[in-house]
């Protein structure tokens, strides 16, 4: 046997394998919620988005993709240009490398790691400097404001978004997002966006501090991936596009797509931290029935967060600047705070109301 | 899986040992870090793919700059002054709120791991550190330090 590192090749090449296949359908995926996007915003607009290439439109992702990779390369004559190829690389290879603890069913996670919130907070913030950089390394007025204002706007609502995440902690006792969905398991009302346990009058204080905690970081995830409404950095009556303004081609692409896979990874945080993960809404088997697989379960629920998302886009005024970071330091972070007391305060009285907190995925 | 895993590397390495310098059996630390191996695999995997995307520009897009081209843009007309100018130092106060309350965040993960082993005490005590942030977070807000106007 070929070993490497005391490793054996196989189950390099099955990891490998497994890590490709997730890749790939990360990608296709996001080429299809790109497009669902536009459709969302147009039916919203009274439009038909785009509809052209391939049966509805299906195919404009792809074509798209092709016309960025025909596009001229621009580097401006002034930019710092190690810095300017390298910004959206980081972004890119940041926004992939969070994927790796996001478990889609039981056991589908590239690495189930004990450390799993940890890490995302820890990667996720890292995608800063891919911005920060990218704006600097421009050496033009509107990237350079822009990325400002985007870094402030995603370092303050990671802030609100730690908090909320310590209140999930706090009833499930792990790390492990695998463990935090199977705390999850029985039915929608053990979901910790809800909390509700109809037998039990103690739920009465849990469910309106769990549901507001989930209203919380449904908005956080807004400004921290720089959505609209919160879609100051990319104000294009202000600011023409944000850090991107310089960027072209498939420098461009790398951007876009990372922004969107950090969409699509907030998507996923809500589903696993809240919605219950992969586990049914309702825990019912019934014999006739075929069961549904848990993947299609968690994937249902990223995309209809996702559509959420879309619908927010679409039906939601920009806000300002001011009342953007009022809001985040003058409101979610107190009542962040205040929902971490009275959890803990809950968890010390009663004990933890997760129920599988034993069995493994 | 992850049992399996680490059977793998454990059995393997300790039938190496003897013939190469891994002397040491393994520890519980290298199939801790045997974890993170396929987190390296994605990290290289998203590398290839970003690279990918820029080769592939370079091979198949038209280059012609031209002076105005890869001049800054700035709405239609020349730039006049440095790009990387001076900016409102309210910045630099969120950065440095945002450095004090996401290390309070990260001291209070262990602890909302381990609040049922860790008794009254242990809850009480983070109930005043809370307070004690909270003070802060009062005193930055009076100083108005948050406000943007």
């Amino acid at each position: 046997m070929i070993e490497l590192f005391g490793m054996e090749w196989p189950w390099l090449l099955w990891k490998l394998v497994q890590i490709l296949l997730f890749v790939i359908v990360l990608l296709v995926g996001l080429a299809f919620l790109l497009l669902m996007d536009r459709k969302v915003w147009a039916a919203v607009q009274l439009r038909r988005g785009p509809n052209v290439v391939g049966p509805f439109g299906l195919l404009q992702s792809f074509a798209d993709f092709l016309k960025f990779v025909f596009k001229e390369l621009i580097i401006p004559a002034g930019s710092d240009k190690v810095l300017f190829i390298l910004a959206p690389i980081i972004t890119l290879v940041t926004a992939f490398g969070v994927w790796a603890v996001v478990p889609a069913a039981p056991g589908w996670v590239i690495s189930n790691l004990n450390l799993g919130v940890l890490y995302i907070l820890a990667i996720s913030s890292l995608g800063v400097y891919g911005i920060i950089i990218g704006g600097w390394a421009s050496n033009s007025k509107y990237p350079f404001l822009g990325a400002l204002r985007s870094t402030a706007q995603m370092i303050s609502y990671e802030v609100s978004i730690g908090f909320i995440l310590i209140t999930v902690l706090l009833l499930v006792g792990s790390l492990n997002l695998t463990e935090i969905v199977n705390a999850q398991a029985g039915g929608f009302w053990n979901w910790h966006a809800l909390m509700l346990d109809f037998g039990d009058p103690k739920s009465l204080i849990l469910f309106p501090v769990m549901f507001y905690m989930f209203v919380l970081f449904c908005i956080s995830a807004l400004a921290e991936t720089n959505r609209p409404p919160f879609d100051l950095p990319e104000a294009e009556s202000e600011l023409v596009a944000g850090y991107q303004v310089e960027y072209s081609s498939t420098a461009y692409l790398l951007f876009m797509i990372g922004e969107y896979l950090n969409i699509v990874l907030m998507c996923a945080m809500l589903t696993v931290m809240f919605l219950g993960g992969w586990h049914a809404p309702l825990d019912v088997k019934l014999s006739f029935m075929p069961q549904i697989p848990p993947f299609f379960w968690f994937a249902g629920k990223v995309v209809f967060m996702f559509f959420l998302f879309a619908m927010v886009k679409a039906i939601v005024p920009r806000y300002r600047y001011d009342q953007l970071m009022r809001l985040g330091w003058k409101v979610f972070l107190p009542s962040s705070l205040v929902a971490i007391v009275i959890v803990s305060t809950y968890v010390m009285m009663f004990g933890r109301t997760a129920v599988g907190l034993a069995g493994g995925g | 899986m992850t049992d399996g895993l680490q059977f793998i590397a454990f059995s393997t390495v300790n039938s190496v040992s003897s013939g190469t310098q891994l002397s040491a059996p393994l520890s519980t630390q290298s199939a801790f870090l045997l974890e993170y191996l396929p987190v390296v695999m994605l990290f290289a995997i998203g590398l290839v793919i970003s690279l990918a995307f820029l080769v592939m520009a370079k091979i198949f897009a038209p280059s012609s700059p031209d002076a105005e081209k890869i001049s800054t843009y700035e709405c239609g007309f020349n730039s006049f002054d440095d790009s990387r100018m001076k900016f409102d130092v309210r910045f630099y106060l969120v950065a440095i709120l945002f450095i004090i309350f996401d290390i309070e965040v990260a001291f209070l993960f262990p602890w909302a791991v381990s609040i049922d082993k860790i008794g009254v005490y242990g809850w009480a005590v983070v109930m005043i550190f809370l307070f004690e942030l909270a003070v802060g977070l009062a005193y930055a807000w009076k100083k108005g330090a948050l406000d943007w106007e």
